[in-house]
This record gives structure tokens, C-alpha cells and sequence, in this order.
């Protein structure tokens, strides 16, 4: 099951790093881990996407709280959110029509961001399952590359995360 | 351009990096610290010289943070060790990876080579904050000489604060040589992500106020966090309010003074029969900062099933990690008990706890003060002996193994910070270094270092620490010949097949006087009186090597992840006594 954890953090070198140590010593499994900069100088968010049980991800959460730069942590599981993933696909478009690239296109919200002599690359932003959805219409085309950002996620309404002092 | 000096204007607060880590570490209180000197901590021990600090020079870095360690259990405050970089630092690890697991305020701070060589392989190199990661509570690498003065303050901000632990600050040399213009800063560190303490939540205080109403069977489960909260009276109070039997976790033990009548005794592995039956029968646990160790809670499907649990905890990941609480409380725990001191009424549980003490007829499956002398020396019997001949008044602090738990088991201490042992990691070589550490953080004590003749010989260069300082540690080595607990889980587990365990060792006598110490021997029970009594009288540092019997057991024990209660208790009668000459 999927947990989407979101944690503000200290922007500082070597965070990363204590942040990966907690799900490497107890063998989590990460699916996705976004960071970013937040509008506040020196703090950054990560999305952290973990494929685990519910005692477990509040174990994680639990030693991620811990930590002495992790500034806020939430889980979104359980509230409504938001969340996001992008992918750019390089799809081939040697030896079929374009116009059946095109169709996927239009019918998927997908972009062209670039297009070459042999292949064509789209961008896919949407909920993961979404970019899934299409990734899976492109693959009979011939998906030459693609890479995903990983989920990013917030939590829908009034309530924000911030840091605040402790 | 010819390369001329540049003057700074001269002002009265500047300050190399290695006098402001100095001026820091006075400002923090810090007297005695532990190292070793090396490349790049020179500029540190250079200019430690013009401060009040005194400086015990370890044998192996090792010892240094196990000291550093010894000295801030005994003391309660922060124990500071010191290295230079590379296979300095690297020799810290097992104190910091102990210090970690016992929750013990540690800084150690290291040496490391110039900024700009850092990831070029320089000579004694090595990423000491990168392997101390998961054994530190945190740690720094200061590459800026304005960086020192706040990363120090934070270790020891949060080395002592919230739930204790190691933080380790790596300082490059040009950071140390570097000036800048100085002033300690004497506001209170402020930290964005550090909440170490949190109130008590009122709803959880009233559900364990619930529990505790409803409880027949209650049994308190007192831990190390007693005497880090500075809860001993309170946990007092709060056991005689509600009539409840106390149960010791290892690190606890002192914490509740061992001649209480409601302190029933040392639970897990190696506990008491009827502590560990009183557990299993419970309907109400109730965890003072401790943490369920698996080597307390046996099997975890099978413990305590009829309980319900409250647990007080500083540490909110502590909660649910290894058994589910029905009442959680985040809190330090002195504040914690006064608060519940005014909401929970006064109990009686006198069936219970004459139950519990009908089950202390079971002692035999322990015991063997009781036994007659058959002219043997058991371990069990020297511990005790100390433990009289002291008059309890000792901080005895262990290595790991046999005599660790028969130390738990027959000595009985009433006071806090009067034990001091490895308890989490079961570092062997942790008890000489940190008797030593604990003597300088209390000089006015008598200290035991009570030690097998295994981890006294990982750590034993430590005697020349000990000599060249010329304090007085006693130093008990219960010199069995083996490896004497891993022969047991032989002896039991592995058909007594003693693979690795037999261990010659040097004549231990000789090796004190090569060290211009006293070195004293005893293989009979009636030398040990005489011997001991002239340890204690002794000047300096004194080694009685106690020739034990070689094949004893601790007993009862739990095996490892077994049920709490499905104990193997001492063979009777003892084949250890029928192998003896008549019993006197």
C-alpha cells in the first residue's frame, strides 16, 4: 500500500543523506523522492512515495521526526490531497503512423515538447495512476526513454504545511 | 608580487578556532576530556595547554569514548572525548555505537584534514560523520572557523537534552587555525527541528489514571529514563501510591533502590523467575522510560498478554515500536508522575504482591549464596562478597557477559548512577575505560570495574591510563578461562561444542605489577574477605584476578526469543556443587 509522506526539512548538506539512512537500516522501500525548494529560504520539501503497511510507515515517520533537520512531517494517507507526477516520454515514430502518436495526444492531454526525425517526446503530468494510464497507451508505439519526476503532494483545503519553531 | 604577511588590526577577542573549541568547551563546563592527539587535532592540543582542562591520555581512542561515556553516567553530565581524523575517529566508533544504544550525552569531537583536501583521499582521511550517521544522535562537519562555536553548543545542546545521546562534531585543521574575532554567545541554543521535550498530553494522562483505577495486577516496568528524568522520588512515590511491584530493566537497576519493598527485581533474560512470572500475569505494565528490549520481553507474540500498557516516553518513536501502548505518554517522566501523582488515588494491592512474594520461594533457581561452600570460587559468590564488603555503596561498572548479569543479580544498588554497564550494544572492553571515566566524573567514589577475563583483554592497555592518571579503580577480573557467555549458549544451544571460547590468558597479577599496580590473586571463597579489603585499602589502581570456576552458568534464562516465563533454571542439585569436595 502506498503512503505519500511529505516532510519539510533543513535545507542543509547531508540531509538527504539522514533522510535516505532511515528507510535504508529498516530495509523501506521508496517508490518515488521528490525535494524542492518551498517559498521559505533554507527550508526544502520532500514527497517521499513508500510502498509499505500502515505500522511501518509510522514507524518511518516516527524516526523521521526524529531527526534533527526534519522540520514538519505529515502523512497524507488517510487526508484528501493533492498529488502530481510528471514523465517525459521519447516515443519512436519510425515505422508507424504519427497521426496514431497524435491521437494518443490529443486524447490523453498530453504535450509535445520536442520532436526529432525519429521519435517524438511527450510530456504527461497528471495523478500518477493518470501517467500510468498513458505510458501504457505510448508502450505499443515504442517507448525509446522516459523518465518520471515522482510524485509530488499536498493536501487539498485551507491547511497548510509550514515550519514552524518548535 | 612578492607574497607579503598581512596584518589583522588586533583585536582583544580574536581567536584561533582551536582556543574558541576550548572556550567553548569551558563555557559548557567541561573539565576532563579523553583523547588522543594526532595530525589533525594539533592545533587543538596546542592551544589546550593555556586552559583549565585536564586531559586523560587514552591507550586507543576506544577507551576515550567509553570513558567519555563512564564518566557522564556516573557524573550526569556530558562526557567529552577527543581524536584526530581517520583511524582516530574510526577507533571512537564502538563508544559511539554504545552511547547510542544506552542513550548516554557524549560529544566527541574529531580532527579533520584541511577543507580543501576533503574527498581527495588525503592522508588520514576518512568520513567519520558519514560512518557515525546511524550511531549518532547527530553530528557536524565544521569547515568554517565561525561554524565552531555553534555547532558546540548544539552537541551539547542536544547530547544532553530530550532523550540523551553521542553527537559528533568533526573539525577540520584549517577551520582549528583559522582566527576569527570571537565572543561566546550565551543565549540558549535554539533549534528549528529539535523538539526534544513535549508536554503530556491530558487525555493520555487521564486513560492511564483509567488503567491504573481498573488494575489489580499491576507492575511497574522502571528503566534507564528514571535517572535520566531525575524521576527517583517520584517513581518512589508513585509505586507506594498505587501499592504497585517494581520491576528493573538493567539499565534501570538503582533507580529504584534495590532494598525497596516493592522493587521486586531485574526482569528479562536473565531477571528474576517471579518478576518474570508477575509480568506474564499482569494486567497492567507500566513502562518509565524503557523501551522493550527484546532481551526483556522474550518473544514478543507471548508477552504479557494479559496487560494492558502505559508507556512514558521522551522519545515519541519509542511509542508502538515494539509493544502496542494503550495509553501513550510523550513526556519527560518526572514532570509526567507529578502530574499523575495528583490525579491517581491510593491503591492496595496486598494479594498481589503476596503473591508475587509467595513466588519468591522459587529462588533456588538462582540462588547459590545459599549453597555451601565447597571450597570452589564462584563468580556469583565474589560479587556478592564485593557487594558487602562495600556495603552497596560502590559504582561498580561491568564489561559484558557472565559477570555483567551475575553483577545485576548480586549486587544490589541503592542509588542511582551506581551501575554503569553496556547494556543496548553489550560492548565488551567497555569496562575498564568507562571505571576509569566514572572515577574522574567522581573522584570522592569507590569504584569497581567488575570484568571477564575476555573484554577486560580487549581494553586491558587501559591500565596504563589508569596508572600514568594515578587514580584508584578496583579492578575485578572474574577470570574463568572461557569466553564464559557465549560457552554457556554453547553449553546449552550448541551441544557443548566450545568452538572459540576456551581463552589463555596472561597471568593477570603480573600484568598489574608491570604496570606498577597491585596485583592481588584469589581462588578460594574464604581468600576473597582478605583480598578484597586489601584492594580497597590499597593506593592506585588495583587488579584482583578471581580465579572462578570455569564452567558456571547465569541462571535463570530466558533463550533468546522465547517466552518470558519458559525459563532454564539451575540444575539441582547442582552438578557444579557435586563435582566439589564435602560441603563445608
Amino acid at each position: 500500500m502506498n503512503h505519500t509522506i511529505v516532510a519539510l526539512v533543513e535545507d542543509k548538506p547531508g540531509v538527504l543523506n539522514r533522510v535516505a539512512l532511515v528507510f535504508r537500516r529498516r530495509a523501506f522501500n521508496i517508490e518515488s523522492l521528490t525535494v524542492g525548494r518551498t517559498t521559505e529560504p533554507g527550508v526544502s520539501r520532500m514527497t517521499i512515495v513508500l510502498d509499505s503497511d500502515q505500522t511501518s510507515a509510522e514507524r518511518v515517520i516516527a524516526y523521521l521526526y526524529k531527526l534533527v533537520n526534519v522540520l514538519q512531517i505529515e502523512d497524507l494517507k488517510s487526508v484528501p490531497a493533492v498529488a502530481r507526477d510528471l514523465a517525459l516520454v521519447k516515443v519512436s515514430v519510425a515505422g508507424h503512423d504519427r497521426a496514431q502518436l497524435l491521437r494518443v495526444v490529443d486524447e490523453t492531454r498530453a504535450h509535445i515538447v520536442d520532436s526529432g526525425e525519429q521519435t517524438m517526446t511527450l510530456e504527461i503530468t497528471g495523478e500518477p495512476p493518470h501517467v500510468d494510464a498513458v505510458i501504457s497507451r505510448l508502450e505499443p508505439l515504442g517507448i525509446i526513454e522516459m523518465v518520471r519526476t515522482g510524485q509530488v503532494a499536498m493536501r487539498r483545503g485551507d491547511t497548510a504545511l509550514t515550519a514552524q519553531y518548535a | 608580487m612578492s607574497p607579503q604577511q598581512c596584518t589583522l588590526p588586533v583585536m582583544p577577542n580574536l581567536r584561533t578556532g582551536a582556543q574558541t573549541i576550548w572556550e567553548c568547551l569551558v563555557h559548557e563546563g567541561v573539565t576532563t576530556v579523553f583523547g588522543y592527539p594526532g595530525g589533525a587535532i594539533l592545533p587543538a592540543y596546542d592551544a589546550m595547554l593555556d586552559y583549565p582542562i585536564r586531559h586523560v591520555l587514552v591507550r586507543h581512542e576506544q577507551g576515550a569514548s567509553h570513558m567519555a561515556d563512564g564518566y557522564a553516567r556516573a557524573g550526569g553530565g556530558v562526557g567529552v572525548a577527543i581524536a584526530t581524523s581517520g583511524p582516530g575517529a574510526t577507533n571512537l566508533v564502538t563508544g559511539i555505537a554504545t552511547a547510542q544504544m544506552d542513550s548516554v550525552p557524549i560529544v566527541c569531537i574529531t580532527g579533520q584534514v584541511p577543507s580543501h583536501l576533503i574527498g581527495y583521499d588525503a592522508f588520514q582521511e576518512t568520513d567519520i560523520t558519514g560512518i557515525t550517521l546511524p550511531i549518532t544522535k547527530h553530528s557536524y562537519l565544521v569547515t568554517r572557523v565561525e561554524d565552531i562555536m555553534p555547532a558546540i553548543k548544539e552537541a551539547f545542546h542536544l547530547a544532553k537534552s530530550g532523550r540523551p545521546g553521542p553527537v559528533l562534531v568533526d573539525i577540520t585543521k584549517d577551520a582549528q587555525q583559522a582566527k576569527h574575532d570571537w565572543e561566546w554567545d550565551p543565549q540558549p541554543v535554539k533549534m528549528r527541528g529539535y523538539r526534544p521535550v513535549q508536554a503530556a498530553p491530558r487525555s493520555e494522562l487521564d486513560k492511564a489514571v483509567e488503567l491504573i483505577r481498573a488494575s489489580r495486577k499491576p507492575v511497574i516496568l522502571a528503566g534507564q529514563g528514571i535517572l535520566q528524568s531525575n524521576a527517583m522520588r517520584e517513581v518512589k512515590l508513585f509505586a507506594e501510591r498505587i501499592n504497585s511491584p517494581v520491576a528493573m530493566t538493567l539499565l534501570g537497576l538503582g533507580g529504584v533502590p534495590a532494598s525497596h519493598p516493592l522493587n521486586i527485581g531485574m526482569m528479562g533474560m536473565h531477571g528474576e523467575s517471579w518478576v518474570n512470572h508477575a509480568i506474564q500475569e499482569a494486567d497492567l505494565l507500566l513502562a518509565f522510560g524503557m523501551r522493550f528490549d527484546d532481551r526483556v520481553t522474550g518473544n514478543l507474540k507471548t508477552y504479557a498478554p494479559h496487560a494492558k500498557k502505559i508507556h512514558i516516553d521522551i522519545d515519541p518513536s519509542e511509542i508502538n515500536k515494539n509493544v502496542i501502548a494503550d495509553a501513550a505518554i510523550v513526556a519527560d517522566l518526572r514532570e509526567t508522575l507529578r502530574e499523575l501523582l495528583e490525579m491517581v488515588p491510593t491503591c492496595d494491592h496486598g494479594p498481589w504482591l503476596k503473591y508475587i512474594g509467595s513466588m519468591k520461594g522459587d529462588s533456588a533457581v538462582r540462588d547459590i549464596q545459599k549453597l555451601p561452600d565447597n571450597g570452589h570460587l564462584y563468580a556469583p559468590h565474589v560479587i556478592n562478597d564485593i557487594w558487602r564488603l562495600t556495603e552497596g555503596k560502590a559504582i561498580v561498572v561491568t564489561d559484558v557477559g557472565q559477570h555483567q548479569m551475575w553483577e545485576a543479580q548480586y549486587y544490589h544498588h541503592e542509588e542511582p548512577r551506581s551501575l554503569i554497564t553496556s547494556g543496548g550494544l553489550g560492548t565488551m572492553g567497555f569496562g575498564l575505560p568507562a571505571a576509569i571515566g566514572a572515577k574522574m566524573a567522581r573522584p570522592d567514589a569507590e569504584v569497581w570495574a567488575i570484568v571477564g577475563d575476555g573484554g577486560f583483554q580487549m581494553t586491558q592497555a587501559e591500565l596504563s591510563t589508569a596508572a600514568q592518571e594515578g587514580i584508584k579503580v578496583n579492578v575485578a577480573v572474574i577470570n574463568n578461562g572461557f569466553l564464559g557467555m557465549v560457552r554457556q549458549w554453547q553449553e546449552f544451544f550448541y551441544e557443548r561444542r566450545y568452538a572459540a571460547t576456551p581463552l589463555r590468558s596472561p597471568d593477570f597479577v603480573k600484568i598489574a605489577e608491570a604496570h606498577g599496580l597491585l596485583g592481588l590473586r584469589a581462588e578460594k571463597r574464604s581468600d576473597v574477605d582478605e583480598i578484597v579489603t586489601r584492594a580497597r585499602e590499597a593506593d592506585g589502581t588495583v587488579l584482583i584476578d578471581f580465579r572462578v570456576e570455569q564452567e558456571d552458568s547465569v541462571y535463570p534464562m530466558v533463550p533468546a526469543g522465547a517466552d518470558l516465563d519458559a525459563m532454564i533454571r539451575r540444575p539441582q542439585p547442582s552438578v557444579l556443587v557435586e563435582t566439589g569436595a564435602d560441603p563445608i
